[in-house]
């Protein structure tokens, strides 16, 4: 029986079975997926450290994020999952056509998130809130000779920066494979047996559209009731 | 292409399954991979020793006398770089382990082939960026990076050496998933967990090691990376940053990563042990489980690197009394080795040998790294030779001697061909005694209170130097041997064999070297691993 | 040269304490690595391959061994633990009349005064069996500050303070050094601890003063801020010219100083901190951060108006306000 799956160039030549194919990518993409989360990890603890250190600083550094935009651009990933979700199903019951029309929907999704985020660093820019690089925004400058809060406000969003572009190369990467998914997907081969790819990219996905569930009430909500 | 004729073909196998460099730069075959990574690894090695001999050189006297300080620092950071990223860890792992965990299980290959290449050419654009920055101005801050001396004040290349290693932290997680991919799906049938070789369990903890800690030197030399550019205070306290801070996140990957150059060559010193003793380790499960205690253990002593860095006197308490946690299961398994060697079939072939020694050494090291995780002793002795004395015990004494009893050890099987017993055992001698004159002094002049670091020093100093270096000289000569006997093997050995140390052991039952797909049927397991004969479960 | 060195000078009231403790780890590391060597060899010769188709007997292990030798080991780790840590805690206590010396560190030298501001550089007087404590701190990178011959060792950090004590036993000289790497001249930034009798103190003490300048050749790349002056005197007079009496004298706009040294006082937004070095420095450089409770956030910042001496000057003018008052009330 393992000779007759072999027969399908789906079933890679190292493996015994779709099954045990199966159970290694799942695997594969789980504990990739558990790097991610310790190098995320990495980057929320040195948030919360700099976030416990300099409290005052993170509000008044926070009220210059655009929330409605940031809202947006949550609800905009949420649908994108769902997408996702159905992109997969239609895999595994066989639907090439949906399935097409459904990574379709969530690499274009994405490209929205991406053009809003990218919209927001281009206001940051104007309003000169680039550490590093374009420190310039005034109020801020001034409450900090102040000493209104402690801590510089370029920590912030340093922070913020370093987050939201890894999260955004997430992105990229994951809205590339979904294209290039689509594009191979012309021939069906990711129906039934073949369809691990597409639930793999589906794990990849969630999890990125996950990491941004958390960042977006931690870098633009937090400290705004006050 | 030509037909293969009656006249007695020679067997086809990895090594002769393809021709041509292609053959071999686009291979997705684990032992090809592995021949692979030899071949890089040991460049790295002997770059490192020879930046190793050159700060020998230099310490010869208390004067500067071979190269200014600013040389002498790039020296030893190059030296800690190269051999850390560029050898230690990928050493067994990405050699050792890529050939044998699939021969081990019965298995075809690892999980996924192509992302074992993949590893291998990350690992080659982060090497090619170290070598590069050794010889374009090179790193002055020490393998470590401390921050701010690193952020905000040294002018050497920073940038692409934090960047290269940031990308070999990729080559390093992704072998490591399919490693665990690989160890958890594909074992042959019949080959339970505990029948696996110990081998594969340290290689299952290391890898453990690998995806988890990764991840967090990643983030921290991205950090690192962009405050550099940016010039924003995340490390650097005169921008609002915190030193210690960089301090925690470094050592969360890097006291692990100690584990990660060890752990495999304790699976090693498992196999090596039971083949030439012909008996099961004693205490199989303790050995098993006590990998994956360290692994986890591991991840909760960093802070043990800090004791007079500046941190709060609770928490140097806690990590105090953790790290002796983690010494237990080090303990157990050199207690179950000493017990196998009890009524064994000793057989003094050189991996055995080398084993011998790392036992004894490891033991040092093991010992002198509880005086380090003692309170009031380490601040006597942190930031001193002491402490270069206790590593290299560990890392050269422990992980290297590891590294060159796996190597003696399936070379027969890689290769196909045995190399000469008599200049082998030569130089495992002169390591073995290289070793100890060139370290053990250094433990000395350590407590004596000669900092690590210095390229200049106290003249009492000197007599002990003189002894590490001459020692050095000795170590040299060891190290260079195996160059010489190991590849003449490849031509002038004799024929190994299957198995040719009568040793138990899947890959033993396949041919050397073995065929492309590394076993013709797909092995059935019945028994556990060292299987050299029934049990008795008595003592004496 | 000649004679191979084995042990280090001992000399402080920590150091003797050290080498006990100290031998008793070497003793226990030695036992063990001949039981295991002794073990490895024995049992090589013992059981050393004798025909080559021998079959020796399978033993698969002893679980009631394993544990009963975990038990012992670890009675043992926890007698280690437990003697270091009661030292190492002590390493940190400081006996409250210790002499204090102020010790600044950069790249690559090391400057120290005295508590009647006498100064000098990478050589350090002081008198023999009297409790020293350092307050230090680095203008740079980090450093760390080592005497071998008194075990104790600390890194010097930018942007706080951190401190060591010893009591020298002997007079002598001995060897200081800087242990965490600094840059390009990190083994160069060694110096030497002066231990002089009670009575050369004084004396040394008083010659410093009068000429009032460093009394170790060497390129002062500090300032040198005011020869022999007491800290806490330079401190008063930058107290008045930077003007804080305005608002703390009396308590009205900022919180009154005299007595507050080593107490604890309520934060605003709740919480609470102990009145140190740090909390001084902190207050002065980043005035906002932990503002007492009862007092209004207006206080300016004084980072880049006040360099690293003078901040430790106005920290010791306000710990002599306490010291004072202290006096007074006895």
């Amino acid at each position: 029986m393992a000779h007759s799956d072999h027969d399908n160039p789906a079933l890679g030549h190292h493996w015994e079975s779709f099954e045990q194919q199966h159970q290694g990518n799942v695997m594969g993409m789980w504990l990739f997926l558990s790097t991610e989360i310790m190098l995320f990890s990495g980057m929320f603890l040195a948030y919360f450290i700099f976030r416990m250190l300099y409290p005052d600083m993170f509000t008044a550094a926070n009220h210059f994020q655009n929330v409605f935009l940031g809202t947006v651009n949550t609800a905009v990933l949420i649908m994108s999952s769902v997408t996702m979700v159905l992109a997969v199903r239609s895999a595994q019951v066989g639907n090439n056509r949906l399935l097409r029309i459904f990574l379709l929907a969530t690499a274009f999704l994405g490209l929205v998130f991406l053009g809003i985020k990218a919209y927001e660093y281009y206001e940051h820019w104007h309003e000169g809130l680039v550490p590093g690089l374009h420190w310039t925004n005034a109020e801020l400058i001034a409450d900090e000779a102040k000493g209104i809060f402690k801590g510089s406000a370029q920590i912030y969003f340093f922070m913020y920066f370093v987050m939201t572009i890894i999260h955004a190369l997430h992105m990229t990467v994951g809205l590339g494979i979904v294209l290039t998914l689509w594009w191979r997907a012309r021939d069906g081969r990711f129906l039934k047996e073949g369809f691990d790819p597409i639930e793999l990219i589906g794990l990849y996905w969630h999890f990125v559209d996950v990491v941004w569930v958390f960042l977006f009430p931690l870098l633009y909500l937090l400290g705004k009731q006050g | 292409m030509a037909v293969p004729t009656l006249a007695l073909p020679q067997k086809k196998n990895y090594i002769n399954a393809g021709s041509g460099l292609k053959s071999w730069l686009l291979t997705t075959d684990h032992k090809r991979i592995a021949i692979l990574y030899l071949i890089s690894i040991s460049i790295m090695f002997l770059l490192g020793g020879l930046m190793a001999a050159l700060i020998r050189m230099e310490l010869l006297t208390p004067a500067a006398d071979l190269m200014g300080s600013d040389d002498y620092n790039r020296l030893f950071t190059s030296h800690g770089v190269v051999m850390i990223f560029g050898f230690l860890i990928p050493s067994i792992p990405a050699v050792l382990g890529n050939f044998l965990i699939p021969l081990m299980i019965g298995a075809k290959d690892l999980a996924f082939p192509r992302v074992n290449l993949l590893s291998w050419y990350i690992y080659m654009v982060a090497g090619v960026m170290v070598l590069w920055v050794l010889f374009n101005g090179g790193l002055d801050t020490g393998w470590t990076f401390y921050t701010p001396y690193s952020s905000s004040v040294s002018t050497s290349e920073v940038l692409p050496t934090t960047l290269a290693v940031f990308i070999m932290g990729f080559s390093s997680i992704l072998t490591g998933l399919n490693f665990i991919v690989t160890i958890h799906t594909m074992r042959a049938p019949g080959m339970t967990w505990f029948r696996m070789p110990l081998f594969l369990w340290s290689m299952y903890a290391t890898s453990l090691i690998m995806l988890l800690g990764t991840p967090v030197l990643g983030i921290t030399m991205l950090l690192l990376f962009a405050e550099r550019v940016f010039g924003v205070g995340i490390f650097d306290p005169a921008l609002g940053g915190d030193p210690l801070l960089f301090q925690h996140f470094f050592w969360f990957y890097s006291h692990p990563a100690v584990y990660i150059m060890i752990l495999p060559s304790m699976g090693v010193i498992s196999e090596v042990i039971a083949a030439f003793t012909r008996k099961r380790i004693f205490g199989y499960r303790f050995v098993a489980f006590s990998s994956i205690a360290i692994a986890i253990f591991g991840f909760l002593v960093w802070a043990h690197h800090m004791f007079v860095a500046g941190m709060s006197i609770h928490a140097a308490l806690i990590f105090s009394l953790l790290s002796y946690l983690v010494a237990i299961p080090s303990a157990i398994k050199v207690f179950n080795w000493s017990a196998t060697l009890y009524k064994g079939s000793i057989q003094f072939s050189t991996p055995m040998l080398y084993a011998m020694g790392f036992l004894g050494l490891f033991t040092i090291g093991g010992l002198t790294g509880l005086f380090l995780s003692a309170l009031a002793l380490d601040v006597h002795v942190t930031d001193t030779y002491f402490v270069v004395a206790h590593f290299h015990f560990i890392m050269v004494g422990g992980a290297v001697m590891g590294y060159l009893a796996g190597l003696h050890f399936w070379w027969p099987k890689i290769t196909g061909r045995m190399y000469s017993e008599t200049w082998a055992k030569l130089a495992a001698l002169i390591t073995f005694i290289g070793f100890n004159v060139t370290f053990f002094p250094q433990f000395i002049v350590g407590f004596l209170g000669m900092p690590r670091r210095y390229h200049t020093y106290a003249p009492e100093f000197q007599v002990l130097n003189i002894l590490s270096t001459a020692g050095a000289s000795i170590l040299a000569v060891g190290m260079i041997l195996p160059i010489f006997y190991l590849t003449s093997s490849l031509w002038s050995g004799k024929r190994a064999g299957k198995n040719p140390w009568g040793a138990a052991g899947l890959e033993w039952e396949t041919e050397s070297p073995p065929p492309q797909f590394n076993f013709d049927e797909t092995p059935v397991v019945t028994v556990g691993a060292y299987n050299y004969g029934p049990v008795e479960d008595k003592i004496g | 040269m000649g004679d191979i060195p084995l042990f280090p000078e001992s000399a402080s009231t920590a150091s003797g304490q050290f080498d006990i403790m100290f031998f008793f780890m070497v003793f226990l590391a030695v036992f063990f690595t001949v039981l295991v060597a002794g073990a490895v060899i024995y049992f090589s010769f013992r059981y050393r391959r004798r025909s080559a188709d021998e079959v020796p007997p399978q033993i698969s292990g002893n679980t009631k061994l394993e544990v009963g030798l975990m038990v012992p080991l670890a009675g043992l780790a926890l007698i280690a633990f437990t003697w270091n840590a009661v030292l190492y805690m002590n390493m940190w206590d400081p006996p409250d009349d210790a002499m204090e010396i102020y010790v600044a560190g950069k790249q690559w030298m090391w400057k120290m005064q005295h508590p009647d501001g006498q100064q000098e550089i990478n050589t350090l007087h002081v008198p023999v069996d009297t409790p020293v404590k350092l307050l230090m701190t680095s203008q740079d990178v980090i450093h760390s500050f080592y005497v071998p011959a008194f075990r104790i060792k600390h890194d010097v950090l930018p942007g706080r303070y951190t401190t060591l004590w010893f009591e020298a036993t002997d007079v002598g000289e001995y060897h200081l050094f800087c242990a965490e790497y600094c840059g390009t001249n990190h083994s160069r930034m060694i110096g030497q601890v002066i231990v002089l009798g009670q009575a050369d103190y004084e004396e040394w003490l008083a010659t410093a003063g009068s000429t009032g300048s460093p009394t170790t050749a060497g390129d002062s790349g500090m300032a040198d801020s005011g020869g022999t002056v007491a800290p806490e005197a330079a401190g008063a007079q930058l107290y008045e010219s930077l003007g804080c009496a305005g608002c703390h004298n009396g308590g009205v706009i900022g919180p009154a100083l005299d007595g507050i040294f080593g107490e604890e006082v309520q934060l605003e937004g709740g919480g609470s901190a102990t009145v140190d070095e740090n909390y001084l420095r902190r207050s002065i450089l980043q005035p906002n951060a932990d503002i007492v409770a009862g007092y209004q956030p207006v206080m300016p910042t004084f980072e880049g108006q006040v360099d690293e001496d003078q901040l430790f000057q106005l920290i010791k003018y306000i710990e002599s306000l306490s010291s004072d008052n202290a006096e007074t009330e006895q």
